[in-house]
């Protein structure tokens, strides 16, 4: 038990980055006080879910999917799926790196509104200012 | 329009698309033509996908390759009955509202017309292009695209609105980024994205924790954006204080297509089998969709002011959907469907009317709604059929909706959910007929001496809604009766049909 | 909070580790991924297209439609920082700040004084004001010219060599960005102004949209650059080629466009007056 653990830790240590990322961003949103803090913190959930997809599309002993001589010859010899990487999540993941900085975008122009608005980032005291009106 | 008729699928989501894109660049050029854009836009959209709806109904199912490319290497788009309904009911929605805010707008927003009718275009874009996907990655970024103008959207409202969309934010994003995750543990399981194809090659994981986990990803993170109990917390504030022409769209829609998608995925990625059978979820749903019921309208019992009262009762009848389906028998789900409809038309209408009473008066606590009756008698006559059909009384659509769902309950033998129903009927009609009361009531003039002394007849003028408000308002008010009438046809027709036989 | 929170994520970590056990393992060239749908583009895509750099091949044409709603997303990103924060101000601000350049004094002036003219001797200054650091303006003025270069190469080379639109965009937007923090807001303003960001925006995406139409309307389906053929006088494999390079480009235009307008918006908190 304890040996097939620690293979699996040794042959899926990606994954488990992952797993951690995970932990940290969402403990950042959820715990948290500051707003900017949540902010990375949500950044932080979402890249580590940009790093699982990215994981997965690696290959033992395949290069970059960028067809060699392609412009050349238009790839008259035949192309093996094992030499290059999966570029499909690579391809989902520009995708959701876009998303995320639209997100990070707008969370941050709501958060210089409300800092205009009650002159601090902590919610504690932004509650507090809410309840005393 | 015979030669554009196999490209309904795409240009459903192309024109609003486009649309958008000319509103905005017309808010630089030329303001005058920010609204006939998106209102063109949106008609378009809503004409062709009845035209949709009318083909599908003959041929079963319309596959669209984008780009060309088949399916799995291509998006497909599929729409079946369920999503040709969905689609007309968004269009719909989004229309009468759009044409109902028009003044709204222009008076809240004079400077920046084209930046919100391009935002709330593309909202209703995204929302469309979720229901009509056939592949899980897209239904992603439109889901992406539909949040961040909602949250735009949301918090261009008064000043508690910045807080409350920022709330919404986060709690959107874990809920999408929860679903992109369940996406990745499927895509890492069979290699593909294309939702009927992860559907023929999923039977040969059966036992893997991974497919339980990510069917247990997926469903949380649509959980989180149709706020169901108890991950409903970010609605009420986000929904209160955004303008009344934004809520007129994001509430009746949001959770309504969330709804829908919760359906696809259940029903064509993991099919009926496993998500019933296997998952042995749908007690612990039901009795988490009491749950929201019981706790919507108990909530909406104590507010006082009309639109976050509205809110808590939004969150109950997500209640109704959720628990419906999660029944699981043919009845019961029938009348979840069926309630997808209605409530988005019923939804449309009181808010319709909360926003022509909030426009005229200025103001939504219980206590300015006194004599509204006498100064706004054809809104709170459509506000009336509203209430009627929230509360579930025939021929309004809701009593339908509510019968089939209370038929599934009993046939299920879960008369919790039965019990909740009716509870909540009994709750609806308290809240209306209160504010029916006060809206009957008429203020105390100065200077009156004792009770039931008259100076003559009342002298409380008619300040009507603007002309296109009440328009929009009488058509929804209508529309309930007539899905009303016509729910034997509704359901035989397009529900009956959509369900799989396997239920 | 912190206590719940402590414990929502960590029985959400130990079911994801659980799950973890069960993953094929990293970079096992024998995973439903790599062995399902990715082989098709891996070994036809150069034959499809003509387009070397998979992963552009992937992105604009056989997902371009995804890549299309992508562009959207950065669109109405940038439409919502300019419908939150944007105030059209009006009034004169409280109090402004100059400094004479030859000899570096810094003068206040306060609301009501006569403002000294914007000629070469005397220049506006933020509010919160940085020393007159000639090193680095000059160096942002030297370097922006390579940077533009570089941007349209990325723009252009995505066939061949990693890059492609978003990222040619980026860096394009980049090169303004750069330009407003060295030396200040309101020239950058001047130079391309907000309407022009706006439009371009919206055309960036126009053109991505518009060449799907156009497909659309010559008979293929939305997004079919083989269409394109006839148009472009090329056999159907070129015109696949030429429509991605088509679309990368009203990519790079919004993305550098959006990246502008949003940095305009978010660093002046909407008044356009004084950035960072």
């Amino acid at each position: 038990m304890g040996v097939e653990l620690f293979t699996d830790i040794a042959s899926k240590y990606n994954y488990l980055g992952v797993v951690i990322l995970v932990m940290i961003g969402l403990y950042a949103m959820i715990a948290k006080n500051n707003l900017v803090k949540k902010i990375i913190g949500m950044n932080i959930f979402q890249t580590a879910i940009i790093l699982f997809y990215v994981s997965t599309a690696a290959k033992r002993g395949a290069t970059i999917p960028i067809i060699q001589h392609g412009h050349n010859g238009h790839g008259h010899e035949v192309i093996h799926a094992a030499e290059y990487i999966n570029p499909l999540p690579h391809v989902l993941m520009l995708t959701a790196i876009v998303v995320s900085v639209a997100t990070l975008g707008v969370a941050l122009a709501l958060a210089v509104k409300i800092y205009h608005q009650y002159g601090t980032l902590e919610e504690d005291e932004i509650r507090g200012r809410l309840r005393n009106r | 329009m015979e030669n554009l008729s196999p490209h309904f699928p795409a240009l459903i989501i192309i024109v609003p698309l486009i649309a958008a894109l000319l509103t905005s660049a017309a808010g630089w050029l030329n303001r005058r033509l920010c609204f006939p854009f998106a209102a063109l836009g949106l008609f378009t959209s809503l004409l062709v996908s009845t035209g949709l709806l009318a083909s599908v109904l003959d041929k079963e199912v319309i596959l669209y390759r984008l780009g060309g490319w088949p399916a799995p290497w291509g998006i497909l788009y599929r729409i079946d009955r369920l999503n040709g309904l969905v689609l007309v009911v968004i269009f719909f929605v989004a229309f009468l509202n759009l044409i109902a805010n028009k003044r709204t707008v222009e008076e809240s927003f004079p400077e920046q017309l084209g930046g919100f009718y391009a935002l709330y275009v593309l909202f209703v874009t995204g929302l469309s292009g979720m229901v009509a996907t056939g592949d899980a990655f897209n239904l992603y970024v439109l889901l992406e695209i539909s949040s961040l103008t909602g949250y735009a959207l949301i918090g261009i409202g008064n000043e508690r609105a910045p807080l409350a969309g920022l709330n919404y934010l986060f709690m959107g994003t874990i809920g999408a980024s929860l679903y992109l995750l369940g996406i990745g543990f499927l895509y890492l399981m069979t290699g593909s994205l294309n939702m009927t194809d992860i559907a023929s090659l999923l039977p040969g994981f059966y036992g893997s924790p991974v497919m339980v986990l990510a069917f247990l990803l997926c469903m949380t993170g649509l959980f989180i954006k149709m706020a169901l109990f108890p991950l409903h917390a970010w609605l009420p504030n986000a929904y209160s204080f955004s303008p009344s022409a934004s809520i007129g769209v994001i509430a009746p829609l949001t959770t309504k297509v969330m709804i829908y998608v919760m359906i696809r995925i259940t029903f064509d990625v993991f099919t009926p089998d496993f998500s019933f059978k296997m998952m042995h979820l749908g007690e612990v749903m039901v009795w988490l969709a009491v749950a929201a019921i019981i706790m919507g309208s108990l909530f909406a019992l104590a507010q006082t002011r009309l639109k976050r009262m509205l809110t808590y009762v939004i969150i109950a009848e997500v209640g109704y959907m959720v628990g419906g389906f999660w029944l699981g028998n043919r009845m019961a789900v029938t009348g979840a469907v069926l309630h997808i409809l209605n409530d988005a038309v019923m939804t449309l209408c009181i808010f319709l009317a909360a926003g022509a009473v909030v426009y005229q008066i200025c103001g939504d606590d219980f206590e300015d709604l006194k004599g509204l009756f006498r100064k706004m008698p054809i809104s709170m006559a459509a506000f009336t059929v509203a209430a009627l059909s929230l509360i579930g009384v025939p021929p309004t659509c809701g009593f339908f909706s509510k019968w089939y769902l209370i038929s599934g309950g009993i046939a299920a033998g879960h008369y919790g959910f039965v019990v909740a129903l009716l509870f909540s009927s009994l709750v609806n009609a308290v809240l209306f007929f209160r504010i029916i009361e006060i809206g009957y009531f008429e203020p105390f003039s100065e200077g009156e001496g004792g009770h039931g002394e008259h100076h003559g007849p009342p002298a409380m003028e008619i300040r009507e809604a603007p002309a296109g408000m009440l328009a929009c308002l009488l058509l929804a008010a209508v529309s309930l009766i007539v899905l009303g009438i016509y729910t034997g046809d509704i359901v035989t027709r397009i529900i009956d049909l959509a369900i799989p036989p396997a239920i | 909070m912190r206590i719940i929170g402590l414990l929502i994520v960590i029985a959400f970590g130990s079911l994801l580790r659980y799950g973890v056990f069960f993953f094929p393992e990293w970079g096992d060239p024998a995973s439903p991924p790599s062995l399902h749908v990715s082989p098709h583009y891996i070994e036809e895509a150069i034959t499809e297209t003509a387009v070397p750099n998979l992963v552009t091949a992937v992105l604009a044409d056989y997902r371009g439609y995804d890549t299309m709603f992508e562009t959207t997303v950065i669109f109405a990103a940038g439409l919502a920082c300019f419908m939150l924060l944007r105030v059209l101000q009006r009034q004169v601000p409280e109090c402004r700040l100059y400094r004479h350049i030859p000899t570096g004094i810094t003068l206040r002036i306060e609301k009501g004084g006569k403002l000294p003219t914007e000629s070469g001797s005397f220049e506006r200054i933020d509010s919160n004001w940085v020393p007159h650091d000639l090193i680095i303006k000059s160096t942002s003025r030297f370097i922006t010219p390579f940077l533009q270069i570089f941007a349209l190469y990325v723009i252009a080379h995505g066939h061949h060599s990693p890059g492609g639109g978003f990222q040619g965009g980026v860096i394009l937007g980049a090169a303004v960005i750069m330009y407003a923090i060295s030396y200040d807001l309101r020239r950058s303003i001047q130079r391309i102004g907000e309407q022009a960001t706006a439009v371009l925006g919206s055309s960036g995406v126009l053109i991505y949209a518009g060449t799907g139409a156009l497909c659309m309307v010559l008979g293929a389906a939305f997004l079919d650059y083989g269409a394109l053929a006839g148009l472009l006088g090329v056999d159907p494999v070129m015109a696949r080629s030429h429509g991605i390079l088509i679309v990368e480009i009203g990519v790079g235009i919004a993305v550098s466009a959006v990246m502008v307008w949003i940095y305009y918006n978010l660093s002046s908190a909407g008044r356009h007056d004084e950035g960072l």
